[in-house]
């Protein structure tokens, strides 16, 4: 462990004041639960939370070839990214892992603003510096500039709407606008981390007090609750969605995380193409898989997965589901073992406890 | 807020001795810091325990905690209500929520645990 003391977010008096737990988290102080875990995650899915994530880095990359040296150094096309839209990417290592997972949004032709993992900044940040040479690119580091709150669950749209100055329900998924919301310039994004409808708001850090206090006195009457990163990570993996550190790291590639729809050969050459070329063309030896647990004892994270006795996996992620009612989890499990109906067995403290592969997500909304 | 009535160990179970027997639970700052418990995991009648001796887990969303013998003896009798509802332990650890009995090996390790007002100090400690 380091010394340096954790950060607060701009709204730590809020976390405060709302009886939140606070923990230490990637280098923050940041609340674990409020109400209690599973009030927050039922509220989410059935009504709507409100969420801090302001630990999230920020970095904007501008320039005439900004586009370029993204597309050099990710995955995804950042070249079909419409201004206004953003997309689910990776930052690859040149084995085809990840170096990060992100965000990236086209704010216009040349300037796009990308968000990282908060405990990745610092790594992501020197990683993209030794890569500027030879673009005509600027990057900065936006991290403490900017708040951001995550207003997420069926009910997010009715209350973010009478605060915004500009209507936000024409924002197609994974659109954005910038409009000021309880009259502080905001980046309204319909994007989530839970897999319901939702906004996350990019706020200036000084005018993050007063859009939070907007929406948690206009959420009161449809039951928002203010929720904490314990509620983020169940809801997360109801919705199938990686954590890194977990599920994803530079170990895995993105192909043997599920995550080939974001691997996009036919762009041109980037960072990790080749690795991943090869291990398309060879074939996958191993696959992140969603599973259930027959019996009632909960997998977590790092606990082995065996098949006759022998250890084949690890589980990356695993918790009760609250929502579900069910013991979810995913591990990367060989891929002849990879069928939906597999049985294995995941060792739970020293004793081997039936689990079965299952589709996923685990959890899908109702979309109108 | 911590009640006076029984002992206290470092690992946060609370003891009350009653015609030479022990009941043992968890105390409601742990099942605090737990949060939303789930599943509870309970040591088997009969099973001789040696003090600090882990003899269960107790679960919440986030995270397995596991549970120690807080003196030495031989468990008499386990709640076996908290596996069906294991909640019970969030909304009355100090009653209902009880984990398990025991004989009392050497009343010495009664003597060992905390009372109340040095409980309540370790938890303000944080």
């Amino acid at each position: 462990m380091n010394a340096t003391p954790a950060k607060r977010t701009p709204l730590y008096d809020r976390h405060v004041a709302h009886g939140g737990r606070l923990v230490p988290f990637a280098g923050w102080e940041l609340p674990v639960q409020y109400s209690g875990l599973i009030d927050e995650h039922m509220a989410v899915r059935k009504r709507a939370g409100l969420f801090d994530v302001s630990h999230m880095g920020e970095a904007r990359v501008g320039g005439p070839q900004a586009c370029d040296f993204l597309q050099h150094l990710t995955c995804n096309n950042v070249a079909r990214l419409k201004t206004g839209r953003a997309h689910y990417n990776g930052l690859m290592t040149p084995s085809g892992c990840f170096h990060d997972d992100l965000l990236i949004y086209r704010l216009d032709g040349q300037q796009f603003l990308l968000v990282l993992n908060a405990a990745n900044v610092d790594k992501d940040l020197a990683w993209m510096r030794d890569h500027l040479s030879g673009f005509d690119v600027e990057l900065t580091d936006e991290s403490e500039r900017w708040a951001l709150l995550a207003l997420q669950g069926p009910r997010a749209l009715a209350i973010l709407e009478p605060l915004t100055r500009d209507p936000v329900a024409g924002l197609p998924y994974y659109g954005f606008a910038r409009t000021p919301v309880a009259g502080v310039e905001t980046l309204v994004s319909r994007t989530g981390y839970t897999g319901e409808d939702g906004f996350e708001l990019y706020v200036p850090s000084e005018g993050a007090g007063r859009v939070w206090d907007a929406l948690i006195e206009g959420g009161g009457e449809h039951g928002l609750k203010p929720a904490g990163l314990g509620a983020r990570d169940t809801l997360r993996l109801e919705a199938k969605m990686a954590l890194y550190g977990n599920d994803i790291d530079d170990t895995t590639t993105a192909l043997e995380a599920d995550l080939g729809w974001i691997v996009k050969f036919k762009k041109g050459d980037f960072i990790g193409r080749e690795a991943l070329a090869r291990q398309k063309a060879e074939g996958l030896t191993r696959r992140l898989v969603g599973f259930e647990m027959e019996g009632r004892a909960i997998a977590r994270h790092g606990y082995e997965a065996r098949i006759d006795g022998r250890i084949v996996g690890r589980v990356t992620s695993g918790t009760l589901a609250p929502y579900l009612d069910k013991r979810i989890g995913l591990a990367y499990l060989p891929l002849e073992h990879c069928d939906v109906g597999t049985s294995f067995e995941v060792q739970v403290r020293g004793t081997g406890q039936p689990a079965r592969v299952c589709e996923t997500p685990f959890y899908k909304r109702d979309r109108p | 807020m911590v009640p006076t009535d029984r002992r206290y160990s470092k690992q946060h179970e609370w003891v009350l001795v009653s015609d030479d027997v022990a009941t043992i639970g968890i105390t409601h700052f742990a099942q605090d810091q737990l949060g939303d418990i789930v599943f509870v995991e309970l040591p088997e009648v009969h099973a001789e325990l040696s003090r600090d001796e882990v003899m269960g887990t107790i679960e919440s969303v986030k995270a397995v905690s596991e549970i120690f013998a807080p003196i030495s003896g031989t468990v008499l009798e386990v709640n076996t209500e908290l596996e069906a509802t294991p909640e019970t332990v969030n909304s009355d650890p100090n009653g209902a929520g009880w984990y398990c009995k025991m004989s009392i090996a050497d009343p010495e390790d009664i003597e060992r645990l905390m009372d109340a007002a040095a409980y309540e100090q370790l938890t303000k400690e944080g």
